[in-house]
């Protein structure tokens, strides 16, 4: 038990929390047909967390979720120049600013390496949501304790306060949202101002990219903004219910992939027990429910489609 | 810089050449392959492709090293990354094809949970007594650095095969691209074209993991054709020029990465196209940015100019700041707004098109909305003598009909 609350519980309480917090967003990305710019953020944390390294010689949180934040900000900018100013596709447009952004990442960390910092890029792809260790978590009675409870690891608090902002982000402005998502014209005209909160949703995306990142890595980000969301999509036509379903499928991804992680080869009959990536197995888990769901879900066709016999 | 000299001149020895010749055939290949996967309007397919060989990648690096104690055989670990990517493709294609997803989901999708099965798969390879694992590293970020050259050869060898397989299907490519009806009418089988392209994309993909890593390797099929499409309205002389840039942002990237020791080639490569689409972005005479920019200004001053002209011959006074500085510059008017003779000359002029104009609008409506900015351009570039005359005439009679 005490294992459990030591080395389990804040892991799987920041992977639970983000996981729901990225499905949330992902809703609306898939029916906008966003989906990659989720993928395009992530990537672009990279150079972000590099930069503020390189410039201000400290991995301190508050300068790397700046500076993530900076070039998130950077990313959708350029993408929409070089789609307005040289006529060029959205996703090439999009395809040509991360990849760009993410090898100068790349190189700018690998200039820099040298100097012995834990940084690289497979941290960055990979997180490490293992090492969130609560050491003070010795039994049920920590929770009560404020002492044991001052000494959680910070990344815990960042995902809740990053959660409670996109709920209450929804909260507010979930009419404007839902009527530019399925309708942006007449949310224009009805003056829902779509192309501001087409903006603010990126910025939150940048925001829940941003603080899962550091604690999950990016590739886990990627995968829970899109598969949750998009499994929902096809169990139902209702978007409340849709939301409901990605919540659950978040929440189901965590915690399985989790525990797959730390107990799935034992389990499997190896014979020998080896945790591997707890982000990679719940991005696994929320694939594999994306599977179920485009094989067997009850509104998987389009519709209007020919339903097949 | 006197390294990057020597690189830059292929004199660096046998194996930097080799390294970097294999990567500029590579950087074409994909360049050439992009440009038609750039105009199906489906760029980020490969971004799916190659974060879908992870797996693949890390099963046959665990399965060799399960069979040799080694893992590194380069062979094998490109027919494992092609078989997955394949599967992330088909995913990909059954998913948007067969659901009411979107394109955009299904790349995200596949891209994701295939990397973070792979990520998995590392993360065993990372716990077995298998040597050779920094060498899977590599495949995420590139490595040329220690690259034999005999994998080089394979390399390059490949991206050969892959040029002359573009240059054969370039027709059929082509057609479907551009208008897959029409394609399908003359005969073409589309739904094979376009598997034939996804799977030169996907080859194209695997083998230069390698060079650029698996990562960016997208770049190098979505950034050269972009440029490429800035400088040119032709479809082959637009896939000539994203081989012609991808070679050399991969010749620039390999040779500048084997300055120092710590420059990773895969980044530097991607930095140097990214360089390459900026100056097309910027100063290309036909889409660039400047270009555009001088042309709309040019557009406002014929504007303002005309405008100007036609208040002056009316005797009405300006105020707008750029017509009365566009007219007096060309000494139309003087300091306190009074049109000196050249001034007069012209603006009568500028009536006179003007009427010109409207009557060519009245009497052809139909021929006169197919010019464009039809007011501006002076007649006599338009239309030919013998209109003008007959316009003129008719333009003397309206005159006489008048008391």
């Amino acid at each position: 038990m005490s294992d459990f609350m030591m080395f389990s519980l804040v892991p799987l309480t920041v992977a639970v929390i983000i996981s729901m917090t990225c499905a949330l967003l992902g809703n609306f990305l898939v029916l906008r047909r966003q989906s990659l710019i989720g993928d395009a953020i992530s990537h672009v944390a990279l150079p972000g967390i590099v930069v503020s390294f390189v410039l201000t010689g400290t991995l301190a949180s508050t300068a790397m979720m700046l500076g993530a934040g900076v070039s998130a900000l950077v990313t959708v900018v350029m993408i929409e120049l070089i789609r307005r100013l040289g006529r060029v596709e959205a996703s090439a447009a999009m395809g040509v600013v991360f990849t760009s952004l993410f090898a100068l990442g790349v190189l700018l960390l690998e200039w820099h390496g040298a100097s012995g910092v834990h940084l690289d890029v497979e941290h960055a792809l990979y997180g490490n949501l293992e090492s969130l260790i609560w050491f003070d978590g010795t039994g049920p009675a920590a929770l009560v304790d404020p002492v044991a409870l001052a000494d959680l690891p910070p990344q815990l608090g960042r995902a809740a306060w990053v959660g409670l902002l996109v709920v209450a982000f929804l909260v507010v402005f979930r009419r404007h949202l839902v009527l530019g998502s399925f309708d942006p014209d007449f949310a224009a005209s009805v003056r829902a101002h779509p192309a501001l909160v087409d903006l603010l949703l990126v910025t939150l995306v940048a925001i829940a990219a941003i603080a899962a990142f550091e604690a999950v890595g990016s590739i886990i980000v990627i995968a829970m903004f899109i598969c949750p969301a998009a499994a929902a999509r096809l169990m139902t036509n209702r978007l409340g219910r849709q939301i409901a379903w990605s919540q659950l499928f978040a929440v189901v991804s965590a915690v399985l992939g989790y525990l797959l992680a730390g107990h799935g080869l034992g389990w499997l009959g190896f014979g020998f027990d080896v945790s591997v990536s707890a982000a990679g197995m719940i991005a696994t888990v929320a694939g594999l429910i994306l599977l179920a769901a485009c094989l067997a879900g009850p509104r998987r066709q389009r519709t209007g489609a020919a339903t097949g016999t | 810089m006197e390294t990057w000299w020597h690189a830059l001149t292929f004199s660096l020895g046998y194996n930097t050449s080799v390294v970097t010749l294999g990567s500029m055939l590579l950087a074409a290949a994909a360049g050439m392959v992009g440009t038609f996967v750039l105009l199906r309007k489906r760029a980020l397919v490969s971004d799916a492709i190659s974060h879908s060989t992870l797996p693949g990648l890390a099963l046959a690096f665990i399965l060799v090293g399960l069979v040799t104690g080694d893992g590194r055989l380069l062979p094998a670990l490109l027919l494992g990354a092609a078989a997955s990517a394949a599967l992330g493709l088909w995913a990909v294609q059954a998913i948007s094809a067969r659901t009411r997803l979107g394109e955009d989901a299904a790349i995200g999708a596949v891209l994701s949970t295939f990397f973070a099965f792979g990520v998995v798969l590392i993360t065993v390879i990372q716990s077995m007594r298998v040597t050779g694992q920094s060498g899977l590293t590599g495949y995420l970020v590139g490595a040329t650095a220690g690259m034999l050259a005999s994998e080089a050869q394979l390399i390059a060898a490949c991206a050969l095969g892959l040029l002359a397989a573009v240059l054969v299907m370039r027709r059929d490519f082509l057609m479907v691209c551009f208008d897959a009806d029409f394609a399908r009418t003359q005969g073409v089988n589309t739904w094979r074209v376009d598997l034939l392209l996804l799977m030169l994309l996907m080859a194209v993909v695997v083998v230069g993991m390698k060079v650029t890593g698996l990562i960016l390797i997208v770049a190098l099929t979505i950034i050269p054709p972009v440029a490429a499409r800035f400088w040119t309205d032709q479809p082959m002389a637009m896939v000539a020029l994203a081989a012609l840039l991808g070679a050399l942002s991969g010749y620039l990237g390999v040779t500048l990465s084997s300055v120092s020791e710590g420059l990773p080639t895969g980044p530097l490569i991607v930095l140097c196209a990214f360089g390459l689409f900026l100056a097309s972005f910027l100063f290309s005479p036909r889409r660039g940015v400047l270009a555009s920019l001088l042309a709309y200004r040019r557009f406002r001053q014929r504007v303002h100019l005309r405008q100007g002209l036609l208040a002056l011959g009316r005797d009405e006074p300006i105020f707008d700041g750029l017509t009365l500085s566009l007219l007096r510059r060309r000494g139309y008017i003087r300091r306190d707004g009074v049109a000196t003779p050249p001034g007069q000359a012209a603006a009568r002029d500028a009536e006179h098109e003007e009427r010109l104009w409207a009557l060519y609008r009245e009497r052809y409506p139909d021929d006169a909305l197919h010019r464009e900015h039809a007011g501006l351009t002076p007649i006599a570039q338009v239309l030919s003598a013998d209109a003008i005359m007959a316009l003129e005439a008719q333009l003397m009679g309206l005159r006489e009909m008048r008391p």
